[in-house]
């Protein structure tokens, strides 16, 4: 099911927790919604649920507006923060809810239900636990047993809040894994909320970033990466050295650096450098600076460099562990910046 | 010395000594009173506490006092339920306002709750003529009493859902109406079963109160023998008029109903099933 999401605004008092929101969310798509705390993205998926009505907008399920329909009208399946199963009802009962509360011929028969619950539990890998309770059962499969439940109603949209924040980071790496295994088995268009940008760069096929209230910018994990549209979400997503200089003449200059930055206006910037973009730089031209190396840290195949520009700065760089194989701390590397997110300040 | 004591744990007389603080304290407070309550009831034989119960006033107080624990209880459930609801699941100004509020018949005296219905409904209260007139009769009558028990037991059932509705959220009831259940179906299917046992203790805690009130009651029911006259206030009648197997009889009865009360509640307690870990 394609979601367009048109213009929406919603204020709780006078705070506004959403402002003017529009995103499409394509036809079996993963999207995450990537955002610091209070940036609107538990709100605006709770909008797509229906268990908040927004003040102005509308929500399109296909090409139905559904901005004031009921929660079951829309047939969502919701996965809460902490999982808010019923507690006092079996594994089994809880993935059956969506499929009890139903009337009159919608209703399936006990026997197509209890299928139905097995065949979930199954996906879910919990195949052997239908009579236990939830409180009976691991962070883990409590998460599996929301999923279950979610997805009993064969939800147009699947819709989740932080599903992983609860669980040790073991458990959330198997589970992230599970999430887009299930996505791609029943092929159920998903969006789920996360503030951990790992998360949402390694499961989702296309991010949005949310911050104060507004989208700042749409695309797959690639594009937010590599290129950000401001200075938040250069900021937010990855890794970077935050250098507040100025720009002249399509040069930023700080200190005893200065790198281009042709496109952007003169006058006070902010620029971004990622570690690995701090690149070896053996001809000392223009742009070469010197690093002091004051901390290595060995991390897989990169070497993480804490160091000291002459000018005092302190910048973090990233290379391979052969290039640098030899440095010690103390030592001075030559860099200069490979790329850098210049914004206006 | 036990050098395998844990290091926070008491030395031995230490848990001696507070466990017979505790037990002294029970035996002459609670225990003492209430086994002289039989003991004093079947002083002169079984026969004559028997008889005291059966007479007819003593048979209308019992009668009026399972009555009036009757209406009240279930008011007490529908507005208990109700206002934990309130409290626990919506956002609204005066909500600090009314948790007060639920607890003011626990601070003000059952006297003075008496005399407020006195001051409201009687004779020369604000609506005594227009009552006179319709020839309704509120105060020295069983409404009178009703209300008053009412207004005592206001706080049980609802004292004990709020913290536990409050503890619950609305992430459930979210859940299940995400799912497409309605409005009533969520409550009977989710709400209910997950307030159920706290219901219970407060009905219970509610009930004993309510058979037992004693102070409100006294002010608004004229203690008309046969008539107004609840079992507390009949206790007090027969030992005022030196009946005292009569008064104690009643009374051991009345002690019999509250710890029957209190049996109940210890073994739903333990009756809990194992999907409701925590709690009590």
């Amino acid at each position: 099911m394609t979601i367009s999401i048109r213009s929406v605004e919603k204020t709780f008092g006078r705070y506004p927790a959403l402002n003017s929101v529009s995103l499409e969310i394509a036809d079996g798509e993963l999207l995450a919604l990537l955002g610091p705390s209070g940036s609107g993205k538990t709100t605006l998926l709770r909008v797509i649920a229906g268990l908040e009505f927004p003040d102005n907008g509308q929500v399109l399920y296909g090409d139905q507006d559904m901005t004031y329909a009921g929660a079951a009208e829309r047939r969502v399946g919701f996965v809460f923060q902490q999982y808010a199963l019923f507690r006092h009802m079996t594994v089994a009962k809880n993935v059956a809810f969506g499929l009890d509360v139903r009337k009159g011929a919608a209703k399936p028969s006990k026997s197509e239900i209890t299928q139905r619950v097995d065949e979930l539990l199954r996906l879910v890998e919990l195949g052997e636990l239908g009579k236990r309770y939830p409180a009976q059962l691991s962070g883990g499969q409590r998460q599996r047993v929301a999923l279950a439940r979610a997805l009993a109603v064969n939800p147009s949209v699947l819709l989740l809040d932080e599903p992983f924040g609860a669980l040790d980071a073991t458990v959330r790496k198997s589970l992230r894994k599970e999430l887009r295994r299930i996505h791609d088995a029943t092929g159920v268009t998903t969006i789920f909320v996360t503030h951990d940008q790992e998360e949402a760069l390694e499961l989702a096929d296309r991010v949005a970033i949310l911050n104060q209230g507004v989208i700042e910018q749409v695309g797959t994990p690639q594009e937010i990466h590599d290129n950000p549209v401001g200075a938040f979400v250069a900021g937010f997503v990855g890794e970077s050295n935050r250098l507040e200089g100025e720009v002249k003449a399509g040069r930023f200059r700080i200190g005893d650096l200065q790198f281009d930055a042709s496109g952007a206006v003169d006058g006070p910037a902010v620029a971004y450098v990622r570690p690995h973009e701090l690149v070896l730089s053996q001809g000392g031209g223009e742009g070469t600076f010197g690093l002091v190396a004051n901390h290595i840290a060995p991390q897989g195949a990169v070497a993480r460099i804490d160091g000291t520009t002459a000018g005092g700065l302190r910048l973090e760089a990233a290379f391979a562990r052969q290039a640098v194989a030899d440095l010690r701390p103390g030592a001075r590397l030559d860099l200069s910046v490979g790329r850098a997110y210049v914004f206006p300040a | 010395m036990n050098r395998l004591r844990h290091p926070t744990e008491d030395p031995p007389w230490a848990k001696a000594l507070i466990l017979v603080i505790v037990g002294a304290f029970l035996a002459s407070v609670l225990i003492l009173p209430m086994v002289s309550v039989f003991f004093e009831a079947l002083r002169k034989g079984l026969p004559a506490a028997l008889e005291a119960i059966g007479t007819e006033d003593a048979r209308a107080a019992i009668k009026l006092t399972l009555i009036t624990a009757a209406i009240s209880v279930p008011f007490n459930i529908v507005f208990g339920v109700c206002a934990s609801w309130a409290i626990a699941k919506f956002e609204f100004p005066g909500k600090a306002f009314l948790i007060t509020l639920i607890d003011l018949p626990f601070s003000v005296s059952p006297v003075v709750a008496g005399l407020i219905y006195v001051l409201v409904f009687g004779a020369q209260g604000w609506f005594g003529p227009w009552l006179i007139d319709h020839d309704i009769k509120i105060i020295f009558a069983v409404p009178g009493i009703v209300l008053a028990t009412i207004f005592v037991t206001f706080p049980f059932v609802a004292r004990e859902l709020i913290p536990l509705m409050q503890e619950q959220g609305v992430d459930e009831e979210e859940a299940a109406v995400s799912m497409g259940a309605s409005g009533l179906r969520t409550f009977w299917s989710v709400t209910a079963p997950n307030i159920r046992w706290g219901l219970l203790y407060g009905v219970l805690l509610c009930n004993a109160r309510a058979m037992g009130e004693f102070g409100a009651v006294s002010v608004v029911s004229g203690h008309i023998r046969g008539l107004t006259n609840t079992m507390p206030l009949h206790v007090e009648i027969l030992y005022n008029e030196y009946d005292f197997v009569g008064a104690f009889a009643v009374a051991a009865l009345l002690c019999f109903l509250a710890v029957v009360t209190l049996v109940l509640k210890t073994v739903l307690e333990i009756a809990q099933p194992p999907s409701r870990p925590g709690r009590h």
